[in-house]
């Protein structure tokens, strides 16, 4: 079985998880503003070496090279949108923490509510069919509305 | 030899299980309660034998011996005796055996205090923990044999990883584990239910207690495991939707709907296949998620071991469990007779909105996890989906969810005043109202502060509504001192669990909203005498101490001083350990926890004379991990509700819940 | 309505059949060695992206984007800290004995000291090798980990791309027979 042991494997990630260096403060933008942007692109984005970390988060050399380029291409005055199709067109789109809306993820973004639906809808035709009893109920007789009447026109007593 | 007699044992407790998952079954379908009686001793047995495994394990591990190759793994002689314990389980085999262990502990439980159960139930649900047992019992023997020798044996072991060397990861996974297991009790008495084609208010009694026991373990395993990750990976963060926590999420949710749908079950006789159903997901969900955490099918951090074969078995037992317990649901469900009715405003119809909810929630998290290998398969490319997504499709749901119980815990059953009930929130509804808009003045307008504000508004909303409901409930206000005072002692216990949980609840939304909405950072490289202010503090580096020695560790320790308008609030070390085995340096975290936040303190590489250091400030973060405990404490003052007491009779009533032996054709009636 | 009835109950089971299929073949998906973080480049078929590389060697020129060009070449990206890039080292010479193909080598964020050490160990079955001290043209590539290595054609479009070390099935049965086709257009 062909086994691919990158250099940063999958058990290195939990090993440099914890000192969660990150960010490191030679990294950082002087412009509060540009370091901020940058920082929320980064929290979107996937590092691919520990893959269940933003790169933000991530201590891997891939993440602090992907954190600088992000600030890169922000001092090169690229629009957030431009830094992340920058590195959508290298990676593609698995890079994204938060999947695109595209045909391909209608399932994925509409699927909740597809689910919700369907409990609803369960849950109301369940409910639906246990309340139909009542159908086997026969029509009054005369006498009977007469009786009724009778007892609907006592006078009620006081409330209590 | 203590290895040989742990796996013999095993092979023992294997065929007990087969026994245990057989005669009683045969017993209750021919009604002969000879073979019914079978399931209490054969559970005893079983949980003796399993135990006994278990416990040689634990020996191999204590006295460190290097001729087992999972000792050898996992432990090394400078290990801490903690961890020698705890490394028992935190390997992929070891966890295993805690599972099994965990399984055939509750098998006990039945045993020792289901003495009341009617036979033929307890003879099912036994027998159905007997299949469970056997087939992890198998599972454990056929991949995963803890018990392997190692030839010659190495002097060391290759030790535990460091950052799994902490008090409070050390208890994460038993308590998750009593959590998922537990839930296959009420999994195995659904299934008794459905083979014995009777759901009725008894059996809603007897499931309560275990799916109760099985929910607060859960939550305060998942808790435990949010704060080890708040506490230790270094950014403050705790939930990363990461497949595992997704993993023990999905049970949690689903478990939460069981127990309430459990309620309306017992007390009204209906929603009951909604319960049988929940029942069956629940435990399912427990099974899929070790599925998804042990075959290497999803990338993640904590992932144990990566093999198909053994992912191929749990498949293979999921699809036994799942696939057997879904088609007999299928096939009997539809002839459990249908329970009262009740109006759409009712709390059972709150209830069922509950139900709906959370099995949404549920689902939805089950389509975040599994979604990227869909794609994949399909062809649709590669997507990834982190928790954006969660966070913005778990929202609503929340909302609603949060909504509604407010108002659902002031319904009475069968048909409901909802004017009334709303009427009687106004005053939670202005407190909500108050906090979102005085959040939104101080926060000042933005799109964080918006979200946090109505974060914030719902979880006062809840607050409120809940201290109404109890409010209500003892006439605070309305009546004198002292006859509320009186009502508050006579309240049901289950009611007060109710209560301390949905507050807990509410507790853990403020927590979560802070800590993510208002967190701030420092971070910069600090020499001796540099201060760093925050929030409102100033913290200042001391100094550094090298070469502190731990037990299997040299550690750098650093001291912070932490100031508030100059008033010395605490002294920080923040700690560098370098562990010799495995190679490995980690950065341990000192935090100052108070009611307003923790200031939280870590230091990283050396650079340019001084050292990296990150210092944050986590607002409220600590009331996220008391609401946490709050309501596992309500579950457990639920369970001391008395008419919980499992085998208590009702006396009162002078009705016995032993129901007479349905005599079977052809069988003999056993003599009671 | 008997029937609608039927179905909720039996709607659950339908739902994990198909479940159960889909896990059993990523199982086996996995058990091929198609492992989840496995990231599929999205530069196949496209140009490849511009880069001018120094040499890791003094007397040899550098590596640009235009030195693909004319020829069938395998852009292998390596590091001497990457302990698998051993493993596939030796299978590299059998690929640049095939007629027709070239192999580069790209020292991705190592020491130039350390790699030519590396390479004088280990043999060198390179044309040329180039430097990437930063990994920038690793980005460029798509790059996540080292081994990676790219098929470029005669045009300079990448059409194969191997994520991890390169093992003799995939080089005998894909590679190789890949190279040969693009050589023949």
């Amino acid at each position: 079985m062909r086994r691919l042991t990158f250099a940063a494997g999958l058990a290195g990630c939990l090993a440099l998880a914890s000192p969660a260096f990150a960010v490191r403060p030679d990294e950082r933008l002087a412009d509060p503003k540009l370091e901020a942007r940058a920082h929320a692109i980064g929290q979107e984005l996937r590092c691919l070496v520990c893959q269940n970390e933003s790169i933000e988060d991530s201590d891997a050399g891939l993440a602090h090279d992907l954190r600088i380029l992000v600030r890169q291409r922000l001092v090169a005055g690229d629009g957030d949108a431009q830094v992340k199709q920058y590195i959508v067109a290298r990676y593609g789109t698995y890079v994204l923490l938060k999947p695109p809306l595209t045909a391909e993820t209608y399932a994925l973004w509409f699927g909740p509510l597809v689910i919700l639906l369907v409990a609803i809808a369960l849950a109301s035709i369940v409910y639906r069919r246990r309340a139909r009893p009542a159908n086997d109920v026969k029509p009054l007789s005369a006498v009977e509305r007469r009786r009724l009447k009778a007892l609907l026109d006592q006078p009620r007593a006081e409330e209590a | 030899m203590i290895a040989e007699i742990g796996l013999f044992a095993l092979i023992l407790a294997l065929f007990v299980a087969a026994v245990q998952s057989s005669v009683p079954l045969i017993g209750a379908a021919r009604g002969d309660s000879a073979w019914m009686s079978v399931d209490r001793p054969a559970a005893l047995a079983l949980f003796g034998l399993v135990g006994l495994s278990f416990g040689a394990l634990m020996w191999l591990h204590v006295t460190s011996d290097f001729s087992v190759l999972n000792v050898v793994e996992n432990s090394a002689v400078s290990k801490p005796m903690l961890y020698k314990v705890a490394g028992v389980w935190g390997n992929h085999e070891g966890s295993m055996m805690l599972w099994t262990f965990i399984l055939v502990l509750y098998g006990l439980a039945v045993s020792l205090f289901g003495r009341a159960l009617p036979p033929g139930l307890r003879a099912r649900a036994l027998a159905v923990q007997g299949m469970i047992a056997f087939a992890f019992i198998l599972f454990i023997l056929l991949t995963s044999n803890p018990f392997t020798r190692v030839n010659p044996a190495p002097p060391d072991g290759n030790g535990l990883n460091p950052v799994l060397q902490d008090p409070g990861l050390s208890f994460h996974p038993p308590f998750l584990y009593l959590g998922y297991v537990g839930f296959s009790m009420a999994f195995s008495f659904a299934i008794a239910a459905l083979i014995e084609g009777r759901v009725d208010a008894a059996w809603a009694r007897w499931v309560r207690p275990w799916t109760l026991v099985a929910w607060c373990a859960l939550t305060l395993g998942v808790a435990m495991g949010m704060w080890w990750s708040y506490y230790t990976l270094g950014w403050g963060g705790y939930w990363a939707w990461d497949p595992v926590e997704n993993a023990s999420l999905m049970p949690w949710l689903a478990g939460t709907a069981l127990l309430h749908s459990a309620i309306v079950a017992e007390k009204r006789d209906t929603l009951k296949s909604w319960t049988i159903f929940l029942a069956i997901i629940t435990f399912s969900l427990s099974l899929l998620g070790t599925f998804l955490v042990r075959s290497g099918i999803l990338t993640s951090v904590h992932s144990f071991a990566n093999d198909p074969r053994r992912g191929l078995f749990i498949l293979i037992l999921l699809a036994t469990f799942t696939g057997g317990s879904l088609t007999l649901y299928a096939v009997r469900a539809p002839a459990l007779k249908g329970g009262t009715i009740f109006s759409p405003i009712s709390r059972e119809g709150g209830l069922l909105i509950n139900n709906i909810l959370l099995s949404t929630a549920a689902g939805t998290v089950l389509l975040g996890t599994l979604y990227p290998l869909f794609a994949d398969a399909l062809g649709l490319g590669k997507v990834s989906v982190g928790p954006p997504y969660y966070n913005l499709v778990i929202a609503p749901l929340a909302i609603a969810l949060f909504l509604v119980m407010a108002i659902g815990s002031l319904m009475s059953w069968k048909r409901g005043n909802l004017k009334g009930a709303l009427r009687k929130l106004r005053a939670a509804a202005a407190a909500a109202a108050v906090t979102f808009i005085l959040t939104l003045v101080i926060a000042g307008l933005s799109a964080r502060s918006l979200w946090a504000s109505l974060g914030l508004g719902l979880a006062v909303w809840l607050l409120a509504g809940t201290l109404v409901e109890w409010a209500g409930r003892v006439g605070l206000f309305q009546r004198p001192l002292a006859e509320t005072l009186r009502k508050a002692l006579r309240v049901p216990r289950s009611a007060y669990g109710m209560t301390i949980s949905h507050l807990g609840l509410a507790i853990v939304l403020i927590g979560i909203i802070g800590s993510t909405a208002w967190r701030t950072e420092y971070l910069d490289v600090m020499r001796p005498g540099d201060t760093a202010s925050i929030a409102g503090y100033e913290v200042k580096f001391i100094r550094v101490d090298d070469g502190v020695q731990g037990p299997n560790y040299v550690a750098t320790r650093g001291l912070f001083t932490v100031a508030k308008d100059d008033r010395l609030v605490a002294e920080l070390h923040p700690e560098r350990r370098t562990f010799t085995a495995p190679e490995q340096t980690l950065s341990n975290v000192a935090i100052h926890s108070s009611v307003g936040g923790d200031i939280y303190a870590v230091l990283s590489d050396p650079s340019e004379g001084g050292y990296i250091v990150r210092i944050y400030h986590n607002p409220v973060v600590p009331w996220l991990f008391l609401g946490a405990i709050l309501m596992v404490l309500g579950g457990g003052v639920s369970l001391t509700d008395r008419r919980h007491r499992i085998g208590a009779p009702l006396r009162g009533l002078g009705v016995s819940l032993r129901p007479r032996p349905v005599a079977t054709p052809g069988a003999a009636v056993p003599a009671e | 309505m008997r029937q609608a009835v039927k179905l909720r109950f039996a709607a659950p089971i339908a739902v994990f059949a198909l479940l159960f299929g889909f896990l059993a073949y990523r199982l086996f998906l996995v058990q091929q060695g198609f492992t989840p973080d496995l990231i599929p480049s999205v530069l196949i078929n496209k140009q490849a992206p511009q880069f001018a590389l120094s040499p890791l060697f003094a007397n040899e020129p550098g590596f640009r984007t235009t030195d693909l060009k004319g020829k069938v070449t395998v852009v292998n990206f390596f590091a001497s800290w990457c302990v698998p890039c051993r493993e596939e080292h030796n299978y590299l010479s059998k690929i640049a004995k095939v007629p027709g193909i070239e192999v580069v080598g790209i020292a991705y964020k190592d020491r130039p000291q350390d790699a030519s050490m590396w390479l004088a160990e280990l043999g060198d079955p390179y044309k040329t090798v180039a430097v990437d001290p930063e990994g920038k043209t690793g980005i460029d590539f798509g790059v996540y980990g080292v081994p990676e290595s790219y098929l470029i054609d005669k045009r300079g479009i990448i059409r194969f791309k191997q994520t991890g070390p390169l093992t003799p099935d995939v080089i005998d049965q894909r590679l190789i027979p890949l190279a040969n086709r693009l050589n023949r257009s």
